[in-house]
């Protein structure tokens, strides 16, 4: 009788592995919290389920809107779709974009609570770590009295409970840790070992575009946790850089971990990036912001852009980095698919500040039209050990890929 | 202790109106089940490494588990917990059925019957 189970070692996997990496690949900085096994398993899991819903599900999503949306629609109202706002409202009534953004909504919740829990659980172990590292470090500059912009106190941005400025206890870091050890689940590893692929890809493209750029002073405008003006700081170990956001609690777990991982030269000041007056004209040779302005305003926007062009030296570059604008020439569907983030992952902004020409915008801020700068950039990462975005065909996740435009200007 | 309760606080919800995309009782169920599909991931997860410690540490191989194959007895008494097991999960129906084969009053019939004097 012949057995059911084979006797022999399994020799090859059933299929190339193309997934995630282990969660333990995520550099340990000495703000990490403390993760068990189980806990590292959520984010396994919550990784591999971004993964799937992007490359499995999602593919679906384009499939069910050329076999039954699009026609039904065409059907009902003798003409093709107007705008990305009537593909958006006819891909509501389908089923599979019902099921592929209940699921993905869910795994934003899920991944949220996962996230806090590993850092609500030792919130006061990590906000003592992180005072004993910033305590009287003048590189650390809050400003209580700061008013909160509207579009950060209005809603919690990509469903983070508390967003950015939220202390729940006095010098709380809890807020950005979570934020740092979970976007690993968000993007099923394509940031890299310290979330910094992008930071790493901006760098680098600085340094190819402009050889000869020595920038003394660096400014980053809503930076965060500061995870991508780290690479910059470390590219340009000679210049003071000045990290800005509006929440105290990104600015202390900033510095504190970047303390740890031994970079020194970046200053974590707490501010409203549409007024910079206490910063000197002409006082930076580099200004920048990584996926910073969809989260901000159009009445914020045009001030953001003309306290750069004050703040830069003649000479010096600006630029933002963000994922493509929408023109005439994207689908509509596309353009559909990446407001998905604006209206149903708490990103309001995102979709009217992709519609702008920023060009336009750039120009009345008194930027040269001649002088402007369009790129495209990929997150740089660890290739033996992380995905890598430029190489990746397989998922395209409107909007979330780790791969960006860059839109810019010299001086 | 903390004054911050994970319990309570981990899952709470972001400021923002939330979307539903589904029938609400649905997508309740789903990111219900969301959950005891990553919480089985992390008990599979758990469970392997297990099994690799105890392979690394010489207590048996990997293959011994997969080729492992119970007596009659053992058998049995594994059907029997498969058996309680999905009588516990499908209670419901089960209480369903035998409603099917009576007439009964509610609790508040009963309770209006005992007070009548």
């Amino acid at each position: 009788m012949s057995s059911l189970v084979s006797d022999k070692p399994k020799a090859e996997p059933a299929r190339a592995y193309d997934g995630p990496p282990d969660y333990r690949v995520v550099g340990q900085h000495g703000m990490y919290p403390l993760l068990s096994h189980d806990e590292i398993s959520r984010f396994n899991f919550l990784a591999q389920m971004n993964r799937h819903l992007s490359t499995q599900i999602m593919p679906g999503v384009k499939e069910a809107f050329d076999a039954r949306v699009e026609p039904k629609f065409v059907a009902a109202n003798g003409r093709g779709f107007k705008d990305r706002h009537e593909v958006r409202k006819a891909l509501l009534k389908d089923s599979l974009f019902q099921w592929w953004s209940a699921l993905r909504r869910a795994t934003m919740e899920t991944r949220q609570q996962a996230g806090r829990w590993v850092t609500l659980r030792q919130a006061d172990q990590l906000n003592a770590k992180a005072k004993a590292l910033t305590e009287n470090d003048e590189r650390l500059k809050l400003n209580p009295e700061l008013p909160l912009p509207r579009y950060v106190e209005a809603i919690d941005h990509h469903c983070m409970p508390g967003s950015y400025h939220t202390e729940l206890a006095e010098g709380d870091v809890t807020g950005p840790c979570n934020y740092d050890i979970g976007i690993f689940a968000t993007t099923g590893g394509m940031l890299g070992r310290y979330n910094d692929g992008g930071g790493q890809a901006i760098a680098a493209w600085v340094k190819e575009t402009l050889p000869d750029l020595k920038p003394k002073r660096i400014l980053d405008i809503g930076a965060g946790l500061g995870h991508n003006v780290l690479p910059i700081a470390q590219a340009f170990p000679d210049a003071e850089v000045v990290a800005i956001d509006v929440g105290a609690p990104m600015l202390r777990y900033g510095l504190a971990r970047a303390k740890t991982m031994g970079v020194d030269n970046i200053s974590f000041v707490q501010g409203d990036v549409s007024d910079l007056s206490d910063l000197a004209d002409e006082s930076f040779d580099m200004i920048h912001s990584c996926m910073f302005l969809h989260e901000t305003s159009y009445a914020s926007m045009p001030k953001i852009f003309a306290e750069t062009h004050r703040l830069l030296k003649p000479g010096g570059i600006v630029f933002h980095v963000e994922q493509p604008q929408y023109t005439p020439e994207m689908p509509l569907f596309e353009q559909a698919m990446r407001d998905w983030d604006a209206f149903y992952n708490n990103e309001p902004f995102w979709t009217k500040m992709h519609e702008v020409d920023l060009d336009s915008w750039m120009v009345s801020a008194g930027f040269e039209r001649d002088k402007l700068m369009h790129s495209g950039v990929a997150a740089v990462v660890d290739p033996d050990v992380f995905p890598q975005a430029a190489q990746d065909t397989k998922q395209e996740d409107y909007g979330r890929k780790a791969a960006w435009h860059v839109v810019g200007a010299v001086k | 202790m903390s004054k911050i309760d994970p319990l309570a606080l981990a899952g709470a919800k972001s400021k923002g109106k939330r979307p539903y995309f589904l029938e609400t009782d649905v997508e309740r169920l789903t990111n219900i089940v969301l959950v005891l599909a990553q919480e089985l991931a992390v008990v599979r997860e758990r469970t392997d490494t297990l099994e690799r410690l105890l392979e690394q540490s010489g207590v048996l191989t990997r293959q011994e588990i997969e080729t492992f194959t119970p007596t009659k007895q053992q058998a049995d008494e594994r059907g029997a917990w498969t058996q309680e097991y999905l009588a516990r999960v499908f209670r419901i129906l089960q209480q369903e059925r035998e409603a099917l084969q009576t007439q009964e009053a509610s609790s508040e019939e009963v309770a209006d019957e005992l007070a009548k004097v």
